[in-house]
């Protein structure tokens, strides 16, 4: 039999839709569901309100991540609106049958972190969660997006969205990395080029031999910052490097399961021939480590780099990224080497496992953090805080002045105290530098975690190449 | 949650003529902590319409007076950022029904249209006329039809067209809901299930 050729997307996407509305979206079968406590409670209000039950509980799994504390986690939470939220969770999720893995769970931890190391997150399946970097998800050749709250409770009274089908764009990321040049360098450089709108409407394939070479942390760090170009999502055909990674963790394939399962994973590709409604080519040589400086991810530099003047934007483009600059406390082409730092946030679902906490502690190792820096090393996850411990991490990072914290979104968006103060410079590695996103006056820059060592232990904005 | 029949109307439109306006700035992260879905509008914009502490900020469109109306008229990309439904049911709390711009992130028009508020994408150019419009006349006027699928400029009386989903405008129009129809396919999910085996 021949047919059309196809893209992953496609493959993935056609393999999920029970109906097709005339006229309409898709009824898009959801493989697996993540909840958490900050966009679940209406949802489970809602459907109580309509005597609904949740119709397939075991393909939900719940974790309390956004607002916790990432200290004391053993207490009762102080803060009395974001223990009503996680005791909430705990009480829908008692109610209707759901796995969850609360805050002391040794599983527990940011749920975009938690469904990998776990195993849950395979191949070919589509998974939803009501929080847009979903799209981490993607990084095992999954189609996995952000949804609203309304669409949370779609899921649980149906295990099924309606959902209009996005465009297929792919981006190649060709040759080599340089020397300090990570997944998050290259997530950067392409919002930089592309814009946080420039996705709008497509699911990314990303492809070619730079992506291939990255681990399954760095993917993941590529597939989150997806959101951030305004796409749905992103996605990776899965190799030896995903079904290595996959082998073994809790809740992978087992067995017969496992051989059954591979085969499938190994089908997993886009098609030579399929076509894309959009396609972008990058050379790998032509990124450097990425900074940004105004007030969303779209505004990033190579860190040797300055900020453009803005001569040659038009009128409302003009007032926005002056708005931006006038937030930051920049000025146009100001250099951005240098600048000063008062915070470093190491974390998030973007940079918060194992792989991003090696980089970090190979980085600060026998160096000093500087006085002026205030440090948060936030695991993003239980089993990331054990790993970093079974290392010997803690050590080292100790030794050089920097303590971990507990694990959760924390600072990535300072719903719990963990608030970068008002005018504050922070580098950080987690995924947006929206105004007040890291607390109220709060000023962001992104970067990697290597980027966020040098300015750690320099106490300013370095290039960390001078380093290497 | 049933949402509210969309009807035609003519109302006069606040100007946020900022691009990129996330949902971030929409509804701050800490404010997201309720469990239920009420009250969000007293906080949307919080950190622009009011200055530190809770003294408004004068100079932001939602406390200067001359501005009022049913119609938000904003900057390209709106909504972009995290997708949290709260931007929407902030918005639709504080009492506005439309949002225009000539470009909305997807999940916002998503959750918009879950909750009946309708996003009204424009060309850059109408955008730019719309927001002239309003700063020469913060009391013009401009009517917003679902049915015919325009939306007009009663101070030049130009109007323009905009797209929706077909599904999307039968609920809004009748205020039916996805969870509603979802469910009556329950059996028909539960035989796909079986050959998903
Ligand atoms: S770490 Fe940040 S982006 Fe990731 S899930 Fe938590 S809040 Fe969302």
């Amino acid at each position: 039999m021949s047919s059309a050729p196809k893209t992953l997307f496609d493959k993935i996407w056609d393999a999920h839709v029970v109906e097709h509305v005339d006229g309409g979206p898709d009824v898009f079968y959801i493989d697996r569901h993540f909840i958490h406590e900050v966009t679940s409670p209406v949802a489970f209000g809602g459907l109580e309100r309509r005597g609904l039950k949740v119709f397939r509980p075991e393909k939900t799994v719940a974790t309390p991540d956004h607002n916790v504390p990432t200290e004391g986690q053993e207490l009762p939470i102080q803060e009395l609106l974001s223990r009503k939220q996680v005791d909430t969770l705990t009480a829908n999720c008692e109610k209707h049958n759901i796995g969850l893995y609360g805050l002391n769970h040794p599983f527990h931890g940011i749920v975009h972190v938690i469904g990998p190391e776990l195993g849950i997150t395979k191949p070919g399946m589509t998974i939803v969660c009501g929080d847009s970097h979903t799209s981490t998800h993607g990084a095992f050749g999954s189609i996995a997006f952000g949804i609203g709250t309304s669409e949370v409770e779609m899921v649980l009274a149906s295990q099924c969205i309606l959902q209009p089908k996005p465009k297929k764009m792919r981006i190649n990321v060709e040759g080599e990395l340089h020397k300090g040049v990570t997944a998050k360098d290259i997530a950067l450089y392409i919002i930089s080029k592309i814009s946080t709108s420039g996705g709008t409407g497509h699911f990314i394939e990303y492809a070619g031999s730079a992506i291939r070479s990255l681990s399954m942390e760095g993917r993941m760090t590529l597939c989150n910052m997806s959101i951030e170009s305004g796409a749905r999502g992103g996605m990776i055909a899965p190799d030896e490097v995903t079904f290595e990674y996959i082998k073994g963790r809790e809740f992978a394939p087992k067995g017969e399961e496992w051989e059954k399962q591979l085969a499938y994973w190994k089908t997993l590709k886009s098609d030579d021939d399929a076509v894309f409604d959009l396609e972008y080519t990058y050379d790998a040589a032509d990124i450097s480590p990425m900074i940004t400086y105004g007030t969303n991810p779209g505004m990033g530099i190579g860190v040797d780099g300055a900020i453009p003047t803005g001569e040659d934007m038009g009128k409302s483009d003009r007032f926005t990224f002056n708005k931006s600059l006038e937030y930051m406390g920049f000025h146009p082409g100001d250099k951005m080497l240098g600048k000063q730092v008062d915070y470093v946030f190491i974390g998030s679902c973007t940079n918060g496992r194992i792989e991003d906490f090696r980089t970090f502690t190979d980085f600060v190792k026998g160096k000093k953090k500087a006085d002026n820096i205030t440090a948060w090393l936030v695991p993003g996850s239980h089993q990331v805080e054990a790993q970093i411990r079974k290392e010997g991490l803690v050590e080292i990072l100790e030794e050089a002045g920097f303590e971990l914290r507990q694990p959760g979104c924390s600072a990535c968006l300072a719903m719990n105290e963990d608030k970068i103060p008002a005018g504050k410079y922070a580098v950080s590695t987690s995924n947006r530098n929206f105004e007040g996103r890291q607390g109220p006056g709060a000023r962001t820059m992104l970067a990697s975690p290597i980027m966020a060592a040098a300015a750690a232990v320099t106490g300013r904005v370095t290039d960390p190449r001078e380093f290497l | 949650m049933p949402i509210d029949k969309f009807v035609k109307f003519r109302s006069p439109a606040v100007p946020l003529p900022i691009e990129n306006v996330d949902t971030d700035q929409i509804i701050p992260a800490r404010f997201l902590k309720a469990v239920e879905r009420k009250g969000f509008g007293d906080n949307l914009f919080r950190d622009w319409r009011y200055k530190s502490g809770d003294t408004p900020n004068p100079d932001f469109v939602l406390n200067e007076s001359r501005y009022s109306g049913k119609i938000l008229v904003a900057g390209k990309n709106f909504g972009s950022g995290s997708s949290r439904e709260h931007a929407a049911w902030a918005i639709y709390d504080y009492g506005f029904r439309v949002v225009v711009s000539s470009f909305f992130a997807d999940i916002f028009k998503n959750n918009a249209l879950n909750n009946g508020l309708l996003p009204v994408q424009v060309s850059p150019e109408y955008l730019e006329k719309l927001f002239e419009t309003i700063e020469a006349n913060p009391n013009a006027e401009f009517e917003v039809d679902l049915e015919s699928q325009t939306f007009t400029n009663l101070e030049t009386g130009e109007t323009t067209d905009y797209e929706i989903n077909a599904y999307k405008k039968k609920c809004l129009l009748n205020g039916y809901d996805d969870i509603d129809f979802l469910v009556t396919l329950k059996d028909k999910v539960a035989r796909f299930e079986e050959s998903l085996r």
